[in-house]
């Protein structure tokens, strides 16, 4: 799919460059100066002032501190869970939309994208009114010794339900363009529903969920907002490496703040590299089944 | 295995794609649904393979009712108009599918994905994706998928549907080889008369949901049972008028017809082949209508001719063998008289709009 757009791309180069040169240069420039001033001189100096007073301060930074520590494991465990329920969700959803034709079918799809449309704070704000002491449920499940809110299960939750588009909405559309056929071929040859999924769903979408995957994650990763509501920002306790980042700033702990922020940069970066490779692999395997198609027609 | 399809109806919202068919396949029958497209050919199939469940009526094979069961259960081979091979497997393991599943022995699936690549003449392309196959090469994989599970009957849905002429002319041909080996009970949707009558021993007309007629390729052909059968099936000419007192008046013929003996006149449509016509030189008390020739045209095995009636206000078309055609020695312009060898006239009980 990016592969084609980049086609497109490249079969439109010959268009721009019957424009003239002072134009073309202009907006070559352009481009630098807007990525290379609003990208990446911020992301070099993250680690500029990470590193400023050496390395040795910067590792102290990230390790010794117990509450920072603690941010670190909050977030690899948090973000993988919510990232493993909306795999789940967003299979079970995608599957759900393109598969069946039932009343309703469109408000799903439409809903789907409210997590991206409502703003983080206000998701959380949601959260704590629905499971908070104040809230709905928030009496009943203290009674059975649940804790949602100010606690870890809240932070899973808001992270999975801001997160909850990606996976869905990288499926919906492959799932419609494959088909129901090849599954309805499993069916009638025996295939019982797991095998189905196993053996012909998954090998169809691998790509597509992978990068749905990729997204989601490097979202429930750098999620701020919905978080900073519902953890109650108790030390050591409900602190992800974000809201880490901002109570060392409010503290003017520099070098700290910067040190766990180029962390999560890098994170970030690593995520965005596999993401590369991985459209690279899928841009190479449309090419050679466009090879492929090619050969066997002629 | 017999299939026997009771009063079976399917609804997508107001509109019924099948419309309460009963119908009975003899076991070892290859047979045709034949229709034009809407006509329900195509969901009736599934419904038969358990793809799309029935609203009312009862599916039964072999006298056993399988109308609940899914379509994992009814061990029925299916190919898909489009073949649906599973894309990232390569042929070998797309015909193995079935077997996997089932989790047959390793070295009984080998020795059988190996009898079928030669049965469908694949032999050493077990390596290859269906991406790197022609279009009569996927199809034969998708039927060597659909009978490695020795199904208890194949059902193809326009499975010729997607190729080029002469590719077809080879499958259709090597299908009805492959079914006289194997005597397995095969129903396959098209849309195409001519393939319909190639290919199989019964054809089942259908029409808006409803069979409108099941007989060999000769009965449905000779013996249409409505104007739509007749219609659907090649050309026609098509004359309009009445009935009374046993004779039928229609456009320019004036015939027996004994099935309406009444006095009171009934509005009749009568239907002839352009094979049916006749073109004479000469009048006689047979060809009554004279005509002058607008068209001559070779085509094949016969000569078509487009004759105009200016009394009329009609176009004939009449198809004459080669030797006739060359012995008449027709020119465009030259008066003829055209003479109906047998018409076909029904009256409208039921609307049959065309």
């Amino acid at each position: 799919m990016h592969s084609r757009q980049n086609r497109a791309l490249r079969a439109a180069g010959g268009l721009v460059a019957d424009e003239p040169l002072w134009l073309r240069c202009l907006l070559i420039g352009a481009s630098f100066a807007i990525v290379g001033g609003l990208i990446l001189v911020p992301l070099i100096y993250v680690f500029v002032q990470a590193l400023g007073p050496g390395l040795h301060t910067y590792l102290d930074n990230l390790w010794r501190d117990p509450d920072t520590r603690h941010s670190i494991w909050m977030t690899l465990t948090v973000a993988p869970i919510a990232v493993l329920l909306n795999t789940v969700l967003g299979i079970a959803a995608a599957w759900t939309v393109t598969r069946f034709r039932f009343p309703g079918r469109t408000l799903i799809v439409t809903l789907l994208d409210v997590p991206f449309a409502v703003s983080p704070i206000v998701v959380g704000l949601m959260f704590v009114l629905l499971f908070g002491m104040q809230g709905y449920f928030g009496p009943a499940l203290r009674e059975w010794g649940i804790k949602i809110i100010f606690a870890w299960p809240g932070l899973v939750l808001v992270t999975t339900f801001v997160t909850l588009p990606f996976v869905a909405r990288e499926l919906i559309p492959l799932m419609e363009a494959l088909g129901a056929d090849e599954e309805l071929a499993a069916v009638s040859l025996g295939a019982n529903p797991w095998q189905l999924f196993w053996r012909v769903t998954l090998p169809n979408i691998k790509w597509g969920l992978a990068y749905g995957i990729i997204q989601c994650n490097a979202r429930a990763i750098g999620e701020f907002g919905a978080v900073y509501v519902v953890s109650g920002r108790i030390d050591g306790e409900t602190y992800t490496m974000p809201l880490r980042v901002d109570k060392l700033f409010q503290e003017y702990n520099m070098p700290a703040s910067y040190a766990v922020a180029s962390l999560l940069t890098l994170m970030a970066l690593a995520t965005l590299g596999i993401k590369l490779l991985l459209e690279r692999y899928i841009a190479a395997q449309i090419e050679l089944d466009d090879q492929k198609q090619l050969e066997s027609q002629s | 295995m017999s299939i026997s399809i009771r009063h079976v109806t399917k609804r997508f919202g107001a509109i019924a794609a099948v419309d309460d068919v009963t119908l009975e396949i003899p076991s070892g029958c290859l047979i045709a649904l034949l229709g034009p497209s809407g006509s329900g050919k195509t969901t009736l199939l599934r419904i038969i393979a358990g793809l799309e469940n029935a609203d009312q009526g009862t599916i039964l094979l072999q006298d056993e009712d399988v109308t609940r069961r899914s379509a994992r259960e009814r061990e029925v081979g299916f190919v898909f108009q489009h073949y649906a091979l599973f894309r990232h497997m390569n042929v070998f393991e797309n015909i193995a599918f079935g077997m996997r599943v089932r989790r047959v022995a390793k070295k009984y699936v080998r020795d059988r994905v190996q009898e079928l690549l030669t049965l469908v003449r694949l032999d050493g392309l077990g390596t290859r994706f269906p991406s790197e196959l022609s279009g009569g090469q996927r199809q034969r994989v998708a039927l060597a998928r659909a009978l490695a599970v020795r199904p208890r009957m194949l059902l193809l849905d326009e499975p010729f549907g997607a190729l080029d002429a002469k590719v077809r002319q080879e499958l259709r041909v090597w299908l009805r080889k492959l079914h006289s080996e194997m005597h397995v009970t095969t129903v396959f949707v098209t849309h195409d008369q001519e393939e319909a009558f190639e290919v199989a021993d019964q054809v089942v007309v259908m029409r808006s949901g409803r069979v409108e007629q099941v007989g060999t390729p000769q009965e449905v052909f000779d013996q249409p049972a409505t104007p739509f059968v007749m219609d659907f099936l090649g050309n026609v000419n098509v004359f309009h008028g009445r009935v009374e007192s046993g004779r039928a008046h229609v456009g320019p013929f004036n015939i027996a017809y004994e099935e309406y003996p009444h006095a009171e006149p009934r509005a009749a449509t009568a239907y002839v082949r352009p094979h049916e016509l006749e073109i004479d030189r000469a009048p006689s008390a047979l060809s009554t209508l004279p005509g002058r020739v607008v068209q001559v045209n070779p085509s094949g095995a016969v000569v078509k001719v487009r004759v105009a009636s200016d009394e009329f206000g009609i176009e004939l078309s009449v198809d004459l063998i080669r030797e006739r055609a060359q012995q008449l020695a027709l020119k465009v312009g030259e008066t003829v008289y055209v003479r109906p060898r047998s018409v076909r006239v029904f009256m409208p009980e039921i609307d049959y709009a065309i």
